[in-house]
């Protein structure tokens, strides 16, 4: 089946098999393995990407229900080679460290800012409940997301 | 005099690939021809192969080849263990990469199939028609022991893998005369490591050459590149590891897996790159499970409170095969860390490893010292019940005195530093520890229940010394190396043998090197994980890196650093003895102005226009570092949990975190080290455990039924230090990746049971799910 | 992860999707994916045919009309709990929607797609029964087949992962009574660890005087029954009682002559310890309901 995709910007017409996941369109269609896969179940988060203005696990997406959509990946949040204000905050609060939950992390915090741009810690936690992470305890990853909040608002 | 780098928490140099999406884990390399395998795995946790057919799934849409293990029998070796205690009567049983006869757990790998797209090796996969005999089958380690269990392997009788005893100090006599005894028996359950990433595989082989290529998702190429080279043959020197990112670890990707070497069998077979990466589901069955022990644990002591013994029997589950690491684990790192860090005359550790039908068990962060340390602060809990005394009290009492250079418990080993008592002191002043005791009592009066949970620890890791391995059956050394060396411009460039995967070396090796040879922490690169551009090394894992491989980093940087300074003196025209350093610049004692930077004389040795006589170009080093000791972290923790009696819910109020690792190179990431570790460790406590059914069947399956810690489930940690630092290694510096996982475990646990004690609550088997903390009040209060 | 091959369809009128249901035996219909993809990716659901309904308009949306909140069956999670309309009619539906799983499970799993998967662990089925919710499901036209029609929640659920929902029907709207000023509603969970999904959740409508006393009360239970399980002795022993700590602890205690023998069971939460947490639930939702919210 053929579908048009519009990712980080740039439009994409390919031919798909209607089973192929969202998550393997992006990665081995388009190359953009920024996107991870950390489960089978919907359940980590590290597939998170944004369709149509919100968050999905590109996992438990179909490319063909993409049809037609726009897409940002990690790859696409950056603006002329200056970090987007979340990337800066996992960066500087040491939010990451095997790097493997990073963009699906980073993908829902930008989310989660742009519903509530000033969140509680307890809010942020919440907010982070369906992206796992085994190498942070999540508390940096929290301040992480806490600087960023207030990055953008300043 | 510049300031040091080492010890400022500098945000790391490897972040900006991994935040932009940039950096190329296994499962994101593309090679072109590159085919995609999948691999059938058994659904029985013990029976015969009769037959397989694979017919149909050789003929199926895409498929290049379908191999079993007829195909590989001969041809690759069996899978190796690679730590072998001696003087326990260990069978190292053989372990085929694919099995042919008989299968031994849920997830024995049993065929694989190679096709043009993972989908497609998918859909053969089901093609596949195996006769599978079933054997009955045993999951328990004690149960495993038992007369009558089911035999999993003929050469293991009673499966029996091995039994190991460390016996220091007189503990038949100290239990003879102890006014107290307590005893517990102790479920350590299985755990699953979960490594975010999931296991992957890309073989390369290049029939022209003879080469392999291997992308694996490891802690330690090196040590696959050596075994790897044993299972197929390969001459070592003709295979290539790469592992430059690899998704966490946590002690799951240390093991030589069998799919790794399918995998590569496979590329040899069909001359083309083949690529298999776990789904999640198998994973949880075919990547290696941690802890796993049944433990009869007591403690002896006088009516004063003073602990005279301790000892164990316990029942380590082993799986179905030996992981390369597994059985040095209820052994080497489990039982000769008994003494915690109290002075007890005598432990004993009675180690039986068993086999069971199961995914086989090896190390999974902490590795045998957070039972160790379960163990024995389980026991002080329930002696401070028995006697009467505030727990903390009974603890300080036992406490090894501060030492600096040495100090030797009963197992045998000798602790390299310690200085208990401060940082207990530091843990409870910071939450006011009697206030909290009050505050529990009245919380009690008004039906509420807060327990609080004190943990004091010390663990041994820092893997070495080489001398050490060999006499503990380790098959490999313990020591690291690492080249260092200054490219023309004067910018650096470190290689490294050790694998880090997320815990930050190549920003805190390049504060060590900039430090020792005062250049820019910016201009120093560290190059890991790959054999073909890295020295020998032992790999990841028991925080070993920054003592052992860090060590070995700083060594270099001063070889390194002598040799400029015979540059500089024969530039300066000055005697060797008249040139100072300060500051990356080498000057003429008494004429600061006839100076040469490190940067200066870097770009002379390289281009060598002018060298002393007998002073070879170039300004590089290596260095082989092996320690002469472990080194033995230790700390304090304490948690405030509250549990609602309806319903048997847990809630974490507080967890205060005090660890002394000695000097550290970067207390940000020092923080982020304790902070996972604790939280993984809380995991095992509240919510992680593997469940199988009678028959071996996995239903823990699957993230949905395996809980995870998640964000929303624990609150910030409070995090506190001392410095002690270790008198042996060049940088005082001591392990933390595992301390927090090796305490916090059983500080939860403490202050659950703490909180119950009114209930009549003595023991929960672990996780601490809502469940059974609701059932053992029910039985608590004989309702 | 990899599921089997199937035909993809994209429906782009509610009339079709039910003619392409009719007319292929195997065909499943997709929404927000949430329950179906999960299932096909494990190759527990092997359709032969994907009929997506995602892009059918006259299934979305969330309106009040006399009275009733009317929410088309595709509208997400994330739309209900994002909804000021929502949370002025049905406080305890917008509570609940926001208590779905994850930010990203909420974006994509719609109310429709979640109520017809049935799943006994969901907080929909429960919190939609206690509201007395009306479910609108469309089937083929003509005399010999079912055409549009009304099924009351209670009535929805049949079993679990099973409904009143023919091969070839489709649920498209359902409809809530917008609560009174008087009444009171609260959802309450224990949520599964791992996955947030309901282990016990308990629903209360309650409508109270100015005396604090209970004048009509309907009461819910799911997670640990096959389908939602109402309480009418609960309900009974409310109505007519000052909500004080000790009437309402006494009333939820009947919540277990009320379940039936037919109780759920895993190796998270046995049936027996499910069976207890239904009455600790329930209190648990009517103090939240009724601001007594201190335990």
């Amino acid at each position: 089946m053929n579908i048009q995709v519009t990712v980080n910007g740039k439009s994409h017409e390919k031919e798909v098999d209607p089973r192929l996941l969202l998550v393997h369109f992006l990665r081995e269609d388009l190359g953009l393995t920024g996107t991870k896969i950390g489960c089978d179940t919907s359940q980590c988060g590290a597939c998170v990407v944004k369709m149509d203005g919100v968050t999905v696990k590109s996992c438990t997406c179909l490319a063909v229900q993409a049809d037609g959509s726009e897409i940002t990946t990690i790859e696409g949040i950056a603006t002329n080679g200056e970090l987007h204000p979340v990337q800066e905050a996992f960066w500087e609060k040491h939010g990451l460290q095997c790097g493997y939950c990073t963009a699906g992390m980073i993908m829902t915090t930008v989310e989660l800012l742009e519903k509530n741009p000033d969140p509680s810690e307890d809010q942020v936690r919440e907010g982070l409940k369906g992206n796992i992470c085994r190498c942070t305890g999540y508390q940096n990853i929290v301040r992480a997301v806490l600087a960023a909040a207030e990055a953008q608002r300043s | 005099m510049t300031t040091r780098i080492f010890g400022s928490g500098i945000r790391r140099r490897e972040d900006p690939r991994l935040i932009t999406g940039g950096a190329t884990y296994t499962d994101d390399v593309q090679l072109p021809g590159m085919v995609h395998a999948a691999i059938l795995r058994s659904p029985h946790a013990h029976a015969k192969i009769s037959s397989i057919d694979t017919s149909a799934a050789s003929g199926a849409p895409g498929v290049v080849a379908v191999y079993t293990g007829a195909d590989t029998d001969g041809v690759l070796n069996p899978i190796p263990c690679a730590w072998l205690p001696p003087d326990c009567d260990i069978k190292a049983v053989d372990h085929p990469a694919i099995a042919k006869d008989v299968v031994r757990y849920q997830g024995d790998a049993v065929a694989v199939v190679v096709a043009e797209d993972r989908y497609q090796a998918e859909d053969a996969l089901e093609l596949i028609k195996v006769d599978y005999e079933i054997l009955p089958s045993v999951v328990n380690p004690e149960a495993a022991m038992q007369a009558g269990a089911p035999q999993i392997h003929e050469d293991a009788p009673n499966n029996q893998a091995f039994h190991w005893v460390a016996d220091g100090g007189d503990s038949d006599a100290a239990f003879a005369n102890a006014d107290v005894i307590v005893k517990e028996t102790i479920i350590q359950q299985r755990l699953i490591p979960h490594a975010m990433e999931p296991r992957s595989a890309v073989a390369n082989w290049t029939v022209a050459m003879g080469e392999l290529t291997l992308w694996s998702t490891s802690q330690n190429p090196h040590i696959v590149r050596f075994l790897g080279s044993l299972v197929t043959g390969i001459p070592e020197h003709k295979i290539r590891v790469i592992a430059t990112e690899v998704g966490g670890g946590f002690g799951s990707k240390l093991p030589m897996y069998a799919d790794e070497m399918i995998i590569s069998f496979c590329s040899m077979q069909l001359n083309r790159p083949v690529k298999w990466t776990a789904t999640r589901s198998e994973g949880f069955l075919a990547t290696i499970h941690g802890r796993d022990h049944v433990e009869h644990v007591e403690l002896a002591a006088t009516r004063e409170g003073k602990i005279t013994g301790i000892r164990s029997v316990v029942y380590a589950g082993m799986g179905a095969y030996l992981s390369t690491a597994g059985p040095g684990v209820p052994t080497i790192l489990h039982g000769l860390i008994y003494s915690g860090p109290y002075d007890i005359g005598a432990t004993k550790a009675d180690i039986y490893g068993v086999f069971s039908n199961t995914t086989p068990v090896d190390t999974c962060r902490g590795a045998g010292r957070p039972e160790a340390t379960f163990l024995i602060e389980r026991l002080i809990d329930l002696l401070a019940v028995e006697l009467g005394t505030d727990p903390v009290e009974l603890r300080r009492k036992n406490l090894i005195p501060k030492f600096e250079d040495g100090h030797d418990v009963a197992s045998g080993i000798t602790y390299d530093s310690g200085d208990y008592e401060p940082l207990l002191n530091m843990v409870l002043g910071h939450v006011d520890y009697q206030a909290l005791r009050q505050e529990q009592a009245r919380m009690r009066e008004r039906g509420a229940y807060m327990g609080i949970g004190v943990t004091c620890y010390v663990e041994i890791c820092g893997l070495g010394p080489s001398q050490v391995a060999g006499a503990v059956g380790f098959g490999g050394g313990l020591w690291e190396s690492a080249i260092v060396r200054f490219h023309p411009t004067g910018k650096v460039n470190a290689y490294i043998g050790t694998s880090p995967h997320g815990q930050g070396e190549e920003t805190t090796f390049a504060q060590i090197i900039a430090d020792e040879l005062g250049v820019d922490v910016d201009d120093v690169g560290v190059i890991h994980g790959d054999t073909s551009n890295t020295p020998m090394g032992w790999g990841t894992y028991g925080s070993r890196t920054s003592t052992v491989g860090g060590a070995a980093v700083a060594l270099a940087a001063r070889k390194i650093k002598e040799k400029a300074r015979l540059l500089a003196a024969h530039l300066l025209e000055a005697a060797e003895a008249d040139v100072e350093y300060e500051d990356g610049k080498f000057f003429v004692k008494g004429s600061p102005d006839r100076s040469k930077t490190i940067q200066e004389i870097a770009t002379m040795a390289n281009v060598a226009w002018n060298m002393p006589e007998g002073m070879e170009p170039g300004l590089e080093a290596s260095a082989f570092y092996d320690p002469p000791n472990f080194v033995y972290p230790f700390g304090t923790h304490l948690a405030v949990v509250e549990v609602d009696p309806d319903n048997g819910h847990i809630e974490v109020k507080r967890y205060v975190a005090g660890d002394d690792c000695g000097p550290q190179i970067n207390p940000m990431i020092v923080e982020g080290q304790v902070h996972g570790g604790v939280v993984h460790g809380v995991g095992q406590a509240l919510w992680e455990g593997v469940v199988y059914d009678e028959n071996g069947q996995l239903l823990t399956g699957s993230m949905t039924d395996y809980a995870l810690p998640r964000a929303h489930m624990f609150p910030d940690m409070e995090i506190l230090s001392t410095v002690t630092p270790s008198p042996h290694n060049p940088l005082g510096v001591k392990g933390i990746g595992e301390t927090g996982a090796i305490a916090s475990t059983v500080t939860i646990y403490n202050a659950v049971i703490d909180a119950l004690r009114p209930l009549g609550v003595t023991h929960i088997d672990m996780p601490l799910t809502p469940e059974k903390v609701w059932q053992a009040i029910r039985q608590g209060q004989g309702s | 992860m990899f599921a089997t091959e199937f035909e993809y369809k994209k429906a782009s009128s509610i009339s079709e999707a039910i003619q392409l249901l009719s007319s292929n035996e195997g065909a499943k219909i997709l929404a927000g994916g949430h329950s179906l993809l999960p299932m096909m990716k494990l190759r527990l659901a092997r359709p032969t045919m994907v009929i997506d309904i995602g892009g059918i308009e006259e299934m979305r949306g969330i309106s009040v009309e006399n009275g009733t909140l009317r929410i088309g069956a595709l509208t997400t999670h994330a739309q209900i709990a994002d909804s000021h309309v929502v949370q002025e009619a049905a406080g305890i539906l917008w509570e609940t929607a926001y208590g779905i799983g994850d930010p990203q499970v909420r974006n994509r799993g719609t109310i429709g797609g979640n109520v017809s998967h049935a799943d006994p662990a969901s907080d929909l089925p429960t919190v939609l029964t206690v509201v007395d919710a009306k479910f609108t499901i469309q089937g083929q036209g003509g005399i010999t087949r079912r055409g549009s029609r009304t099924v009351s929640a209670g009535d929805f659920f049949v079993g679990p992962f099973t409904t009143v929902l023919a091969e070839n029907e489709v649920l498209t709207a359902i409809e809530i009574p917008v609560l009174a000023e008087n009444q009171k509603a609260e959802y309450a969970k224990m949520a599964h660890p791992a996955t947030s999904f309901a282990v016990v959740g308990a629903g209360v409508v309650l409508t109270v005087d100015n005396n604090n006393v209970c004048t009509a009360a309907r009461v819910a239970v799911g997670g640990l029954t096959p389908t939602p399980t109402r309480g009418p002795s609960v309900e009974a022993a409310l109505v007519g009682k000052e909500l004080t700590d000790e009437n309402i602890a006494a009333a939820t205690a009947l919540i277990d002559g009320d379940l039936g023998s037919d109780i759920l069971g895993d190796i998270f939460a046995s049936a027996e310890y499910r069976r207890a947490m239904a009455a600790i639930e329930l209190k648990h939702a009517i103090f939240h309901a009724t601001g007594l919210a201190h335990h």
